[in-house]
């Protein structure tokens, strides 16, 4: 009996960072076990078959920003791991308008030229003026950050450290960055580039899940943070999982028990057991208690500090800090069957288009007007689509000859003004479609399935608190030293064993398993200690 | 000028990048699309068509083919009943590899043979040589043309233009028709993934590629270049001529020679106990394996991604992974207290597409060939050479099921 109970540590949700975390832990000797209140792992990274035949990834559907020494660490590829090259961007504009990028520089050189040649050439200083930012970055990225209010010696060298080593970087990557932290995609953008429809395709990467415009402050970041991935060594590329996210996340979930770990699915955590500032284990919403020194919340910093424990024994700081982080969802899906792929005027029948992303928002200025329904409290009566025709890439996603689409569509605010979401999802999945016809002449008639997942939606089924698809915005104050709070960024609690490690830490969402890693990577430092001590 | 495949009306639409480069002196593609790893991909997660056509291709027939093949093959081909298909190689009479091969018994006295480089005369003069009498020996080379279709859903592609595909297991052929046109099918390939070779009569070429592509249209078919294959290939552990080995024919010195044993392929050797034929080079390889003479091993390398990541950090650049597909030498070195102790050499070199991370075709003394042992391999950062830790592994590095088992029908 008491061997079904006590573990070394009980991570609590088997999203992506869960099951990271899990691996890590169970790779280093510890009895693991993930508990997963849903019947599949994965988290906000599934594949669901709503139909047969039609694979559709409900929530996050493509994958760039996953730190590639997870793969290497946990022997993804042996369980399975295939990431499928997303190998262009397709960016239609007004009046047939398009712009098409791949792979190959020279042919996107010429491609941009017949908007401007002077953009053409921008392009490429800009890319490797921010591959240059983002591998200088990378140290931070990969690392447990410092904390910045403790007085401890140790911590205060660390910042000493951080510090010394931002003045080291050249003088532009640091003005770069500055220029990131502080100005909208926007701005940057117009220092850089003419083409609208070019400055649109990049400034989306400045906006997506987040509640900001092109020309809000915080899209600098954000679009920053976009590019922090690669696709074999390519900076800033992406590629779509065999058998989509979901397909990612079995993966994960055969690497924790090849380690020896134990996922249990259908089993929610009611609060993490505590006392005296220590954490012994979890009971389970069916009354089970299970033991472990360690524990480990997979969950959002809402859920990790106001729901698995109780925030009147957590300092009255950081539970400020947790009440005022902002949440606010503001992105949607909307998944289709088709029955064919889609045709652009001009370019009939050419099914190469599809074979990265589509991204339906042709100017700034379309982009910021859709922001502003957002900011009255409506969702964006012409949204911004980023689209993925999966089944052009993985021809398992979809029966043959026909297709998956997978729409990730700005802006659909979690608080609606003058509504609800259970009134308004049909709604939103009509203006969608209504927006994908007018680039998509015929696109209607091709649709025999749609799927609308609201804010609401996700934090129903995936428990993401309002919807946020990165478990809470990432603004410059919700980041790096103050992710989820100042001094409470290394992955520890105020409780003793008890441990965070969800995309609401450090470095963040975006499947880029970081906080899962890091998370682990303090667990078994402290461990450590207590077992030298 | 060069000659062109009976596929090449076919293929030139899919040229998106405009480059051909020559194989025996016909124009092939390196890659259609922009990306090879794109490519690359089709083998391994869909299905791609790939033309080996320049390749030689003979006959041979007549009562003593089986015992000509016997006296010439490292392997028995008397292993191979007609319908089965057999890889092997051939060697010079001390022991050395002349090449590769795969031979197709089509029927009791009928074999089908592709080779890289001409061998025809080369075949003819052994025959006379071992007074091998009734055994004639026919270019094929431009009456056919091949496909190498290869991928996950290669069979699903197949079986909708011929039922017979369905009985083939790992290098089993048959004789069928596709299209009314007669087609010779085999399940072989060098990508280390279910595939199947299709030889085709090359006045019919276009009409079965044709049909090719569209039962594949719901599978993503795209042809291929030579670029995605050789990523495959390394993947699979096959080596390649003029990469991993030379032909004894046009070497030197024998520096530039390999025997089986140090290409691998001992497996091939397996059953030489029971095996009393007299093929050309056997002496010399049996002392080879008596006396443990071999020189060095051609084995797997496993790069340690984290050392070579760190190689290129500590220098301020971004690792190179893309793209990184190399048939240049690099140097491997013993990791002792002496510095650059050189040990051998890596013949190809990539970035595994799905492994991600760089492995490597090797030749090692045989102290350093057993699987586990590390050695550091020679990587140029900045233009400079630096040592990034690698260890020897078993190949194939990438081996699914899918290549040998039976596969099952999609169910739609």
């Amino acid at each position: 009996m008491k061997s079904d109970t006590q573990y070394d540590a009980i991570v609590i949700g088997g999203g992506h960072n869960g099951l990271i975390n899990a691996a890590y832990l169970a790779k280093a000797g510890l009895k693991t076990i993930v508990l997963e209140q849903r019947p599949l792992v994965g988290g906000a990274a599934i594949t669901e078959e709503l139909i047969p035949g039609y694979k559709f990834t409900t929530f996050s559907y493509a994958l760039s920003l996953l730190r590639p020494d997870i793969v290497q660490d946990l022997d993804l590829a042996a369980h399975g791991l295939m990431v499928l090259p997303m190998t262009n961007t397709f960016q239609p504009g007004f009046n047939g308008e398009y712009m098409l990028l791949g792979p190959n520089k020279d042919a996107n050189f010429h491609e941009i030229s017949r908007f401007s040649t002077e953009d053409a050439e921008s392009y490429r200083d800009l890319s490797h003026l921010i591959n240059r930012v983002c591998h200088a970055l990378m140290p931070l990225v990969d690392s447990i950050p410092p904390n910045s209010i403790s007085q401890d010696p140790a911590d205060l060298a660390e910042m000493v450290q951080l510090n010394e080593y931002i003045d080291g970087l050249p003088s532009d990557i640091r003005e770069m960055i500055q220029k990131f932290i502080n100005c909208s995609a926007a701005e940057i953008l117009d220092e850089y580039l003419e083409s609208d429809l070019l400055k649109a395709q990049i400034a989306s990467s400045g906006i997506i899940g987040t509640k900001a415009g092109p020309r809000s402050k915080e899209s600098g970041l954000i679009w920053l943070f976009h590019k922090l991935g690669e696709y074999d060594g390519e900076q800033g590329e992406w590629g779509f999982h065999k058998n989509g996210n979901g397909g990612f996340t079995q993966v994960l979930a055969r690497a924790v028990e090849s380690f020896g770990g134990t996922i249990r699915t259908d089993c929610g955590a009611e609060h993490v057991i505590y006392a005296n500032g220590k954490s012994s284990g979890v009971l389970l919403k069916d009354g089970t208690e299970l033991n472990a020194p360690v524990v480990v919340s997979a969950l959002d910093p809402r859920r990790t500090f106001m729901e698995l424990v109780n925030s009147n024994d957590l300092p009255d700081d950081l539970v400020k800090h947790i009440r005022d982080f902002k949440f606010q969802g503001s992105a949607s899906k909307v998944n289709f069957a088709l029955s064919a792929l889609p045709n652009f005027p001009g370019l009939d029948g050419r099914t190469d288009i599809f074979t990265g992303f589509t991204n339906v928002g042709p100017s700034i200025d379309f982009l910021e007007e859709a922001f502003a329904d957002c900011q009255a409290g409506r969702f964006s009566r012409k949204p911004f689509i980023d689209c993925c025709i999966q089944s052009t890439v993985d021809p398992d996603m979809a029966p043959p000859g026909k297709h998956v689409m997978s729409c990730f569509v700005m802006y659909t605010p979690y608080h609606l003004a003058d509504s609800d979401w259970d009134s308004e999802r049909e709604n939103l999945g009509d203006a969608v479609q209504a927006c994908l016809e007018e680039f998509f002449p015929g696109f209607n008639k091709l649709v025999e399935h749609r799927e609308i997942v609201t804010p609401l939606d996700i934090e129903r089924v995936v428990g993401l608190s309002e919807g946020n698809i990165f478990a809470g915005e990432m603004f410059t104050p919700q980041m790096f030293l103050n992710r989820p709070a100042p001094g409470w960024n290394q992955y520890r609690t105020p409780i003793n064993g008890y441990y965070q490690c969800g995309s609401g830490t450090h470095p963040g969402g975006g499947v880029m398993g970081g906080p899962g890693k890091l998370a682990a990577r303090k667990i078994l430092n402290d461990l450590e200690r207590i077992t030298s001590l | 000028m060069p000659q062109t495949t009976p596929f090449h009306n076919c293929l030139k639409p899919y040229l998106e990048t405009g480059i051909w480069k020559h194989w025996s002196g016909y124009l092939v593609a390196p890659r259609y699309q922009y990306s090879s790893t794109a490519e690359y991909y089709a083998i391994r997660n869909s299905v791609s068509l790939l033309d080996t056509s320049p390749l030689f291709k003979y006959k041979i027939t007549g009562s003593k083919s089986l015992s000509f093949l016997q006296s010439v093959m490292v392997r028995d081909i008397a292993q191979c009943q007609p319908g089965e298909a057999q890889y092997t190689c051939w060697c010079d009479r001390d022991g050395f590899v002349l090449q590769d091969g795969v031979i197709l018994r089509i029927s009791e006295n009928e074999f089908w043979i592709t080779s890289a480089e001409p061998s025809l005369r080369y075949f003819r003069s052994i025959a006379k040589k071992l007074s091998i009498s009734d055994v004639k020996i026919d270019d094929m080379t431009r009456d056919f043309g091949i496909l190498a279709i290869q991928g996950p859903h290669a069979f699903n592609v197949l079986s909708q233009l011929t039922d017979d595909v369905g009985d083939l297991d790992y290098f089993d052929l048959v004789q069928t028709k596709i299209d009314d046109c007669p087609v010779t099918i085999s399940r072989t390939g060098f990508t280390g993934d279910l595939g199947y070779e299709v030889w085709i009569r090359s006045d019919q070429a276009e009409q079965v590629w044709h049909c090719l592509v569209d039962a594949g249209k719901g599978y993503n078919i795209i042809p291929i270049g030579l670029e995605a294959l050789k990523m495959a290939r390394v993947e699979a552990g096959l080596l390649l001529l003029d990469v991993d080995f030379n032909s004894s024919r046009f070497a030197w010195v024998d520096e530039q020679r390999e025997t089986p044993v140090e290409l691998g392929w001992s497996w091939m050797l397996r059953n030489l106990t029971h095996d009393p034929r007299e093929f050309i080079g056997r002496v010399a390889i049996e002392k080879q394996i008596s006396e443990k003479s071999n020189r060095w091993r051609t084995v797997g390398l496993s790069v340690d991604w984290h050392d070579y990541e760190r190689v290129h950090l500590e220098t301020g650049i971004m690792a190179p992974k893309h793209d990184l597909y190399c048939e240049s030498t690099k140097s491997i070195y013993r990791r002792s207290d002496k510095e650059w102790d050189y040990a051998g050499y890596a013949s190809s070199f990539m970035f595994s597409p799905i492994l991600k991370k760089p492995i490597a075709i090797a030749k090692l003394p045989n102290d350093l060939a057993k699987p586990g042992t590390e050695v550091d391999i020679e990587v140029s950062v900045i233009r400079k050479p630096h040592n990034v830790l690698a260890t020897v592994q078993r190949m194939p590095f990438f081996d699914p099921i899918r290549k040998t088992q039976r596969p099952e029908g999609r169910i739609v």
